[in-house]
């Protein structure tokens, strides 16, 4: 068998010479790192379907979740997600304009265009930070465990605190002292940890003040898990008017613990359940981070243009190379805004 | 024989203003179609309930329409449209053979567990 050897014609060979990629060593690594990295992102949003699948808990809606716009307030839903969304699209579209410059080896071109993503990628970050705490931060009126055992979310407009008036001294207030500062935090505070009965707060110095509050507006009740009175079928769930308010008052004013939630953490959120703010903390952090280093490796690459050295060089592939990484983000953002917002 | 590692494919990218204006052009078209399908999106989320009846048709239209953008996004804006074949095949093949069998698994096992989960509830 050995030794025979069988003359090959040259011409059908590939020959070494020419890769049948035609493409950079360094693009195509970039390439292959963006593949292995969608996947990740890919079984994300995977174990994100699956544990929303699998909840038996009624899983939260994004447009009831996510409906504030900074400074507005509520009632605007999905906008500022797809502001967000906006800002990014515009920046991987004057990434590749710098591209398209690069192209050219118009150095004055690809400066610009590069310094616009960079404006383009600090915004989103920026509008990815507010949108965390106000996830974090929650909403006014928290999400409340009715005494059936039913969970519901509540809509509306919180009556603004106006002061609390001291009734029974402690080690820091005395008696008649009027509390003005931090009235919500403490409110909330002490709601969750159920220090609040038939209207009178017990803050953390041990005293009772009665709470000064402007009525609530148009307050709603959305049952999302049903208990053995109020259930979350199509029909029932929405709970309007004076029994909205008594349930949740009744909640609120019970002295125990953890009845009303207020905003997101690792441990508990007002919004749906458990794994639901795990899954937004862990998703919109990791394409965040994303983000903020694709910025990075941007500023990078725009002060080596600035400097010349791709210029120099003949070609500005580097520049191609990183918004191939850009590109990527937004692309990433595109699934994330429609299977965490969207759907 | 001639060194094959020194040949530089960086260099065959460049093009000239004539055809920088035609790509320009093919640019601006993506971004307004990317924005317009946003914009949609938005629309279509922000007004049709998901207990609506017509919502599984709106859900898969949503769908539908991030395959669109992302195809977009990775054939113009990340230039694969024009690469070599080659390319196409190594970056994409693999990406599909795994991501589909990610989604086939997770679907099949996410139905079978949710059986048990609602059996002992």
């Amino acid at each position: 068998m050995g030794g025979h050897s069988v003359q090959l014609d040259q011409k059908a060979l590939w020959g070494g010479k020419e890769s049948p990629f035609q493409v950079s060593y360094g693009k195509m690594m970039m390439w292959f790192f963006l593949v292995s990295d969608a996947l990740t992102f890919g079984g994300l949003l995977v174990a994100y379907g699956f544990t929303r699948h699998d909840c038996l808990e009624a899983w939260p809606i994004g447009e009831e979740t996510f409906n504030s716009l900074p400074f507005l307030g509520h009632g605007f839903p999905l906008l500022y997600v797809a502001l967000m969304t906006f800002i990014l699209i515009i920046s991987s579209v004057t990434m590749v304009l710098a591209v398209e410059a690069g192209h050219r080896m118009d150095k004055k071109g690809v400066v610009k265009w590069m310094i616009a993503t960079i404006i383009g990628g600090f915004f989103f970050v920026g509008s990815q930070a507010w949108e965390w705490y106000h996830f974090i931060h929650g909403s006014e009126f928290g999400k409340v465990e009715l005494a059936d055992g039913s969970m519901a979310i509540v809509k509306g407009h919180f009556g603004e605190i106006e002061n609390f008036t001291v009734t029974v001294g402690g080690q820091h207030h005395k008696k008649g002292d009027v509390v003005k500062e931090d009235l919500m935090h403490t409110f909330q505070h002490a709601a969750a940890a159920g220090h609040i009965e038939n209207e009178i707060i017990t803050l953390h110095d041990g005293s009772k003040a009665k709470i000064n509050k402007a009525k609530d507006h148009d307050l709603t009740l959305i049952i999302k898990k049903s208990g053995r009175v109020y259930k979350s079928d199509k029909e029932h769930r929405v709970i309007t008017g004076k029994k909205a308010h008594d349930l949740y008052y009744g909640a609120l004013y019970a002295g125990e613990t953890n009845r009303v939630i207020y905003g997101a953490n690792l441990k508990q959120n007002e919004y749906g359940p458990q794994q639901y703010a795990q899954f937004f903390f862990f998703i919109t952090g990791f394409h965040g981070f994303h983000v903020f280093s694709g910025v990075v490796i941007n500023i990078i690459i725009c002060l080596g243009v600035v400097a010349g050295t791709y210029h120099k060089r003949g070609h500005y592939e580097m520049v191609e190379k990183t918004g191939l990484y850009w590109h990527f983000v937004d692309l990433v953002w595109v699934f994330v805004f429609t299977f965490f917002y969207l759907i | 024989m001639e060194r094959d590692d020194l040949i530089e494919y960086s260099l065959h990218a460049h093009h000239d203003e004539e055809k920088g204006k035609s790509i320009r052009k093919k640019i601006y078209f993506v971004t307004v179609l990317l924005t317009a399908v946003t914009i949609l999106e938005v629309f279509l989320g922000a007004v049709i309930k998901q207990d609506a009846s017509i919502w599984p048709f709106v859900k898969w239209s949503f769908v539908a329409l991030t395959l669109l953008k992302a195809g977009y996004i990775v054939i113009v804006f990340m230039h694969l449209g024009d690469e070599r074949p080659w390319l196409r095949y190594i970056v994409l093949v693999p990406y599909f053979i795994f991501i589909l069998y990610l989604i086939f698994i997770a679907l099949w096992e996410a139905v079978a567990i949710k059986g048990v989960l609602s059996y002992f509830s």
